[in-house]
């Protein structure tokens, strides 16, 4: 790490608070997806509103620390506490414009497993599984991806295809198989960031974070991956993104971990 | 709470339980089916923090039909992992879910039909896996999961069975609904003057429910909105011993089979500590008539 002044989380929370537009409607899940929502809406997405599937829709992010999206603080001050269902009813009609996904295992299409590694059969690993993801791949509008960038995570072929993003990477494939919403629109690593075509298909490397090259990203990452012509550097988080992320994870739980 | 376990979770269950995700997990109802040695269970759930990796890790679970199962703050759930991978202390069958398909499940099952259609799961290979899920006219066709028993956790409930929660709900109506029975636990046991006095917050029919157990603190360490704060550090802690089939074995045995109650369990987690103070209590809602 070139710059000691922020943590690899820390940027990839940053990163991915920059996904998020105003007025957007955000599937938010767990963990880091969380802190980028709270960054989002405390500076340039104050109209973005967030969708938990416990059954909870919020504006303002929680003033408390969040453990999980459950968490009491993450209800008082909620626009609306409900069922799963009706969460997923918003998603399925197409009103979740961007949601986020953890993955444990990525291929070049953005097809994510987060059950089994191995046959699933006789698995080396089981992993703990869907959750919401399988519904937020196939229902909302683009999603986004966060992980550790390992050569063991970003493969050539995922053991399980537990999130669908482009299929088989051929144009069109979501439409084919019916798929409502738009898929994966970016990988963001510790290393970098991937992105995907509009209509779909393999993901490019389009920046490195500060203080990671190139070829670093290639050696990590189990395909042979696609190199945008001019490779940017990702903008390191602004003192404002950390402060807002430390201000929502003073303990660094999520962003300094052990 | 013995009795409620003896009497309506038998070997050999399908039940649901943490049906709110992470919220309102009924720990002290999960304790004691372990505690029973209950045998061949089918556990039913959504995302399911660390109560199901306990009771996998304890031998009492034949298969899960689930959309997630791990220790939700802290990652992987290692029994669970152990169970999958080498069959310790015993194989365990998978049906996998993602969250909406298994309220869908249920609903199906509330509706007392086959299955229920859904466009999610397209190109996911939980269709190849579980053999609930079929494809045909475009769609995903979600059979229909019936629990035996649904056990909730709630804020408050009177003798007859009517349970008000609050907070997100998840998956829990449509479990409730398509249980046979429905056993409720509680932090407060309230006169029924007060559940009657707000009839849209009963989350199910008093028809379907068997038993209320009294039981203040019962979801520990999940938290419950306007009573306890979720105890991350314990979650922590139990992902950290749960490491090897030992270490569970040892915590087991401190914070399960050798509790000599959930009094002296309380008391050892200090639960006072996670205790909400900063109330804030809804408007009351009229339902005069005349």
């Amino acid at each position: 790490m070139s710059n000691p002044t922020y943590t690899p989380q820390e940027l990839m929370v940053a990163v991915a608070s920059r996904e998020i537009r105003d007025r957007d409607l955000v599937f938010v899940g767990m963990r880091l997806p969380i802190l980028a929502y709270a960054v989002a809406r405390n500076a340039h997405a104050p109209s973005a509103r967030g969708l938990f599937e416990v059954g909870l829709m919020r504006d303002q992010p929680a003033t408390g620390f969040l453990g999980t999206m459950g968490d009491p603080p993450n209800v008082a001050g909620a626009l609306w506490a409900t069922r799963m269902s009706n969460a997923m009813a918003l998603m399925a009609q197409g009103h979740v414009d961007l949601g986020f996904i953890g993955g444990a295992e990525v291929d070049r299409f953005g097809n994510l497993n987060t059950s089994y590694v191995g046959d699933h059969a006789k698995p080396t690993v089981k992993l703990p599984g869907s959750g919401g993801g399988a519904d937020i791949a196939v229902l909302s509008r683009r999603w986004v991806t966060l992980m550790n960038h390992e050569r063991r995570r970003l493969v050539e072929k995922v053991s399980f295809v537990t999130s669908p993003g482009h299929g088989d990477g051929t144009p069109g494939w979501r439409e084919l198989h019916g798929l409502p919403g738009g898929g994966p629109a970016a990988i963001i690593t510790t290393l970098c960031v991937l992105r995907f075509p509009e209509q779909g298909g393999e993901a490019h490397l389009a920046s490195v974070h500060p203080g990671h090259t190139v070829d670093e990203v290639r050696v990590q990452t189990g395909w042979d991956l696609k190199v945008a012509d001019h490779v940017a550097e990702t903008p390191p988080p602004s003192d404002s993104e950390l402060a807002a992320i430390r201000r929502f994870d003073p303990d660094g739980f999520w962003t300094r971990p052990a | 709470m013995a009795e409620a376990i003896t009497r309506f979770v038998p070997d050999g269950s399908t039940v649901a339980i943490g049906t709110s995700l992470e919220p309102l997990i009924p720990f002290a109802a999960g304790h004691e089916i372990i505690r029973q040695q209950r045998r061949d269970l089918e556990l039913v759930g959504p995302i399911s923090d660390a109560l199901f990796d306990q009771r996998i890790g304890a031998g009492c679970v034949r298969r899960v039909t689930v959309a997630w199962v791990g220790n939700v703050s802290e990652g992987l759930g290692h029994c669970y992992r152990r169970a999958c991978e080498q069959g310790i202390p015993r194989a365990l069958e998978v049906h996998d879910h993602s969250n909406f398909s298994i309220s869908l499940a249920l609903w199906a099952a509330a509706w007392n039909v086959p299955n229920l259609p859904t466009r999610t799961l397209l190109g996911s290979d939980i269709l190849n896996t579980n053999p609930n899920l079929s494809l045909g006219f475009g769609v995903v066709h979600v059979g229909a999961v019936r629990p035996d028993v649904a056990v909730i956790h709630v804020q408050r409930a009177d003798a007859m069975g009517r349970a008000h929660a609050w907070g997100p709900l998840g998956i829990t109506e449509e479990a409730g609904l398509a249980a046979d029975k429905v056993i409720v636990t509680c932090e407060e046991l309230v006169d029924v003057d007060v559940t009657l006095s707000d009839p849209n917050r009963i989350l199910l029919p008093e028809t379907k429910v068997v038993a209320v157990v009294h039981e203040p603190g019962g979801a520990h360490p999940s938290p419950v909105q306007g009573y306890f704060k979720r105890d991350h550090g314990f979650y922590r802690e139990y992902a950290e011993q749960s490491r090897t089939a030992e270490g569970f074995a040892a915590w087991l045995k401190t914070w399960v089979l050798e509790m000599p109650d959930r009094a002296t369990y309380l008391k050892r987690v200090d639960v006072e500590s996670l205790r909400i103070h900063h109330h804030q209590f809804s408007a009351p809602a009229d339902f005069g008539d005349e």
